[in-house]
């Protein structure tokens, strides 16, 4: 944030976003966001954002501090809803949804879109329950269903390993790398079409982080994710395209190899390169 | 001090005069030793003084322990009663009066946490509620008399119930927001991200969370009530027969001690120093388990 | 996955109406407004209780030393300076010791002894009241009988002032001996508070302090004492609620007796003690009773005023 000189000027953004289409044009968009405006109070923190999430793929959110790419995050499941005074407008569509419509069932549309958190959030229960627990929020599944439920998002978040012999114990006793897959696992046991990654690796050691990259690699086969991160290697590993934002503008959106080789735009350039940020 | 020197030609006033300070060192030294002195004597104090409580608790009261104390009823001066209606008068009302009061501070304080946050009725509310936490007992006694022995025409054990509930629920009121407070957004955030409603958020997580602050202010709650004797005075009033009816006066330990304490009798005074021996280190037994509790929490 | 795609499709649509928010929000909301009933009846009934005395005696009540059961004539004169008597005695007494043991706890005790003797001093504000009377009355008033007060009357006789404050026979019961076994209850109730104020200084005051070559007297008179005078005092006026309120300990040691003397060895009561001695001979509709109610009423309006300034000058620094 040493930046002192003006955001880039509204025609370099709107061109930018024009790129962010010609890119995402991969895959058909899970996730539509067109024209979004997003307040806290008074202050405007996202301004005219377009992005489209490319169906199973990975979307990387970059930038400095307070740019507002973990606002956009919590626009996409209304978690802005917990707080008073916070409101969105213009259009976030996700089939035929405009997903920050008040009417919209905020509950249905979470179970929809899921959310890992920066630090693991084990629930203060078994690790079974854990899973258990969102699970029987949407669904009613005979205990042996059930079971096969946790088995699968367990392996999936590449965790059955490790905790298959202690599913009863208190999901307190695991590792932070392990917390943060058992939070993955419990979001994809909700079998959600989107998940959300709020810096997912920031509060853990490298070779955790490593075995999150993996399993966003893998499990991008069947969800549409997006993952916000302040690591840029981190977003040139994982993401098929990268967002970058800066001052409540998305300023570029393009492929991953192009955005960190090629850059359409010069704050992008400088960004990337580590000049400010 | 050689980069002192080189620079005090720079400092304005008078050169340090080391005799001076030392002087006043000195000076400072001696009162911070005597304030120091007073202090450890203020504390050992205090330390004698509950010795002195445990001791003589202990001296004039296992005197007195004996099986007929826990099997006899109450009896007549000189015929060898024990407590038994006392102490299980005292167990029911207890339980009773938690039994009501943590339900309804545990959802007044769940009020205050999840709902109220500063609004203008959540902060009467909490006033109300830290007003009633340190209101006179005695005062309680007064109002459920008024309202629930005198209308009924007597003394019952439910009214006893009702006066001790009144005492449980701001306890539990200020140790639930406390522990709700203290509960990471995040965590509500991340039950929240996978669909479930506000209340199951707050029964299955938060209450789960804040499981041990809660449970440790529900016993401070036992602790507090299962000695608390001038709420009863007016309500159950105790009972020298045995009794476990709640439509009748009812007996209790406090009370019992109350009215053996000030007889003549002194096998009464020796069943009141039994009972005080039995009260004590009950109440003392359930604090020292709700700090371990609330230790092993953190 | 396929299968797991298609269920997800649909799942937009399970927007089924859900009653349990509304419902637990509703119910949390009327538990709130109980409490707030609660307190509103409590004061209620005690005033409604008391009207017959304050409509008999008038304003007179509240000055009028006279308290005669068998020419019916109340006054709760005695008794409003007997509470405020023992409370204010017994501040006097515990603030210095409670500040004492607090700053020991803080600043003072080895790592090792903070804990037992913090646990020693919570503990100590936990036991019943209703003990600390008993103690008073079988061990504290003989001493006070015997050693204490004889001793302070041959002390101060001949002293001005002194000598009519310690005066009289020392039956070891009093004003002065209610107001000790006060003192014992509530230091360790405000040693507690005022050491978790204090451990509210944050460490860089105190260490900037040290930095400079504060004592840790000089320290805990110049930063920590400024820095929580507020919560300390609202502390102390929490103590001071619970002494005018006490009955259980009190009731045990002050005599009972309906006169005003200069002495403090002198018995009297309090509110809280006349109101739980009186009680059992005060038939239901009579103007005793009333009478009572009508001084619990004071004492409540007493009390709420303590517990108001208190609480505005803790919570701030304490809870949020």
């Amino acid at each position: 944030m040493s930046m002192t000189t003006a955001p880039s000027e509204s025609q370099n953004t709107s061109f930018g976003n024009v790129q962010a289409r010609a890119a995402s044009a991969m895959n058909p968009a899970r996730i539509s966001i067109d024209n979004l405006d997003f307040y806290y109070g008074e202050h405007k923190a996202l301004k005219g954002i377009g992005l489209d999430l490319p169906d199973r793929q990975v979307t990387g959110m970059i930038g400095p501090s307070g740019c507002g790419k973990s606002t956009l995050l919590r626009v996409l499941n209304r978690m802005y809803d917990l707080y008073p005074g916070q409101r969105a407008t213009g259009q976030v569509m996700m089939d035929e949804m405009n997903i920050i419509d008040p009417k919209v069932d905020v509950n249905a549309l979470r179970a929809r879109v899921g959310m890992v958190f920066q630090k693991p959030t084990p629930f203060p229960m078994t690790i079974y329950e854990n899973i258990a627990f969102g699970v029987k929020l949407h669904e009613r599944l005979s205990r042996s269903a059930m079971d096969e439920r946790v088995e699968w998002s367990l392996t999936r978040a590449a965790l059955w390993g490790e905790v298959k012999d202690r599913l009863n114990t208190s999901a307190m006793g695991l590792s932070g790398g392990q917390q943060q897959r058992l939070c993955i696992a419990r979001t994809i046991a909700v079998r959600p079409e989107v998940i959300l990654l709020d810096e997912p690796t920031s509060a853990l050691d490298p070779i955790s982080t490593l075995k999150i990259e993996e399993l966003i690699d893998e499990l991008k086969h069947d969800f549409t994710i997006a993952i916000v991160t302040h690591n840029m290697q981190q977003a040139a590993r994982c993401a098929d395209q990268v967002a970058f934002f800066y001052l409540g503008e998305m300023v570029e959106c393009a492929p991953a190899a192009q955005i960190f080789t090629a850059p359409k735009q010069k704050r992008t350039q400088e960004y990337v390169t580590g000049r400010f940020g | 001090m050689s980069a002192t020197t080189s620079s005090a030609s720079s400092i304005p006033g008078p050169a340090k005069d080391l005799r001076v300070s030392r002087a006043l060192g000195k000076r400072r030294h001696r009162i911070n030793f005597v304030v120091k002195t007073l202090c450890v004597l203020a504390t050992m104090l205090g330390m004698v003084l509950l010795g002195s409580i445990l001791l003589t608790l202990i001296w004039r009261g296992a005197a007195g322990l004996s099986l007929t104390v826990f099997t006899n009823v109450t009896k007549p001066p000189g015929s060898g009663g024990g407590l038994l209606n006392a102490i299980v008068g005292t167990l029911i009302q207890t339980v009773i009066g938690t039994a009501i009061g943590t339900p309804i501070g545990l959802l007044v304080g769940t009020y205050l946490a999840e709902y109220g946050h500063s609004s203008p009725l959540a902060n009467a509310v909490r006033f109300v509620s830290d007003v009633l936490l340190s209101a006179p007992s005695i005062l309680i006694g007064l109002f459920v008399y008024q309202f629930a022995v005198e209308p009924f025409g007597g003394f019952s054990g439910a009214a006893g119930c009702i006066a001790l509930a009144i005492i449980v629920i701001p306890i539990v009121v200020r140790t639930t927001e406390d522990m709700l407070r203290l509960i990471t957004p995040s965590l509500r955030e991340a039950a929240i991200g996978l669909g479930a409603p506000k209340w199951k958020v707050i029964v299955l997580i938060c209450y789960r969370a804040a499981m041990d602050g809660i449970v440790t202010g529900v016993l401070l709650a036992i602790a507090r009530i299962a000695g608390e004797t001038a709420p009863l005075l007016f309500t159950s009033l105790g009972n020298l027969n045995w009794s476990v009816s709640l439509g009748q006066p009812m007996a209790s330990l406090p009370v019992a001690i109350y009215q053996y304490a000030g007889s003549a009798f002194d096998d009464w005074v020796q069943l009141a120093w039994v009972g005080a021996l039995l009260i004590t280190f009950g109440v003392l037994a359930i604090n020292i388990a709700a700090r371990l509790l609330l230790r092993r929490g953190k | 996955m396929q299968q797991a795609a298609a269920l997800n499709a649909s799942s937009g649509s399970r927007s089924k109406f859900r009653p349990g928010d509304p419902i637990f929000a509703a119910l949390s909301r009327a538990s709130g407004i109980f409490v707030l009933l609660l307190l509103g009846s409590l004061i209620l009934s005690l005033f409604v209780g008391g009207i017959p005395a304050f409509r008999h005696f008038g304003l007179g009540f509240l000055f009028s030393t006279t308290w005669d059961p068998v020419k019916e004539i109340f006054g709760a004169g005695v008794s409003i300076y007997g509470t405020v008597m023992t409370a204010v005695l017994s501040m006097i007494l515990a603030v210095p010791l409670a500040f004492g043991i607090a700053f020991y706890l803080t600043e003072l005790a080895p790592a090792w002894l903070k804990r037992p003797v913090g646990i020693a001093v919570e503990l100590l504000a936990a036991v019943p009241s209703i003990i600390y009377g008993m103690w008073g009355f079988f061990v504290i008033v003989p001493l006070m009988s015997q050693y204490v007060e004889p001793t302070l009357i041959d002390l101060f006789d001949g002293v001005p002032v002194l000598e009519d404050l310690f005066a009289g026979p020392p039956f070891g019961t009093g004003i002065f001996t209610a107001a000790l076994i006060l003192t014992v209850m509530v230091v360790p109730f405000i040693a507690a508070t005022m050491r978790d104020v204090f451990e509210t200084v944050p460490p860089v005051f105190k260490e900037s302090a040290y930095g400079l070559g504060c004592t840790t007297w000089e320290v805990m008179r110049s930063i920590v004492a400024p820095y929580t005078r507020t919560s300390v005092i609202g502390g102390i006026m929490l103590g001071f609620g619970r002494a005018l309120g006490e009955t259980m300990a009190v009731t045990f040691v002050i005599g009972n007796s309906a006169h005003i003397s200069a002495s403090l060895f002198s018995s009297g009561n309090t509110i809280a003690s006349i109101v739980a001695l009186e009680f059992p001979e005060s038939p239901a509709g009579s103007l005793k009773l009333s009478s009572l109610l009508a001084l619990g009423f004071i004492l409540f309006v007493i009390s709420f005023i303590v517990l108001a300034i208190s609480r505005t000058l803790l919570r701030p620094k304490l809870k949020v």
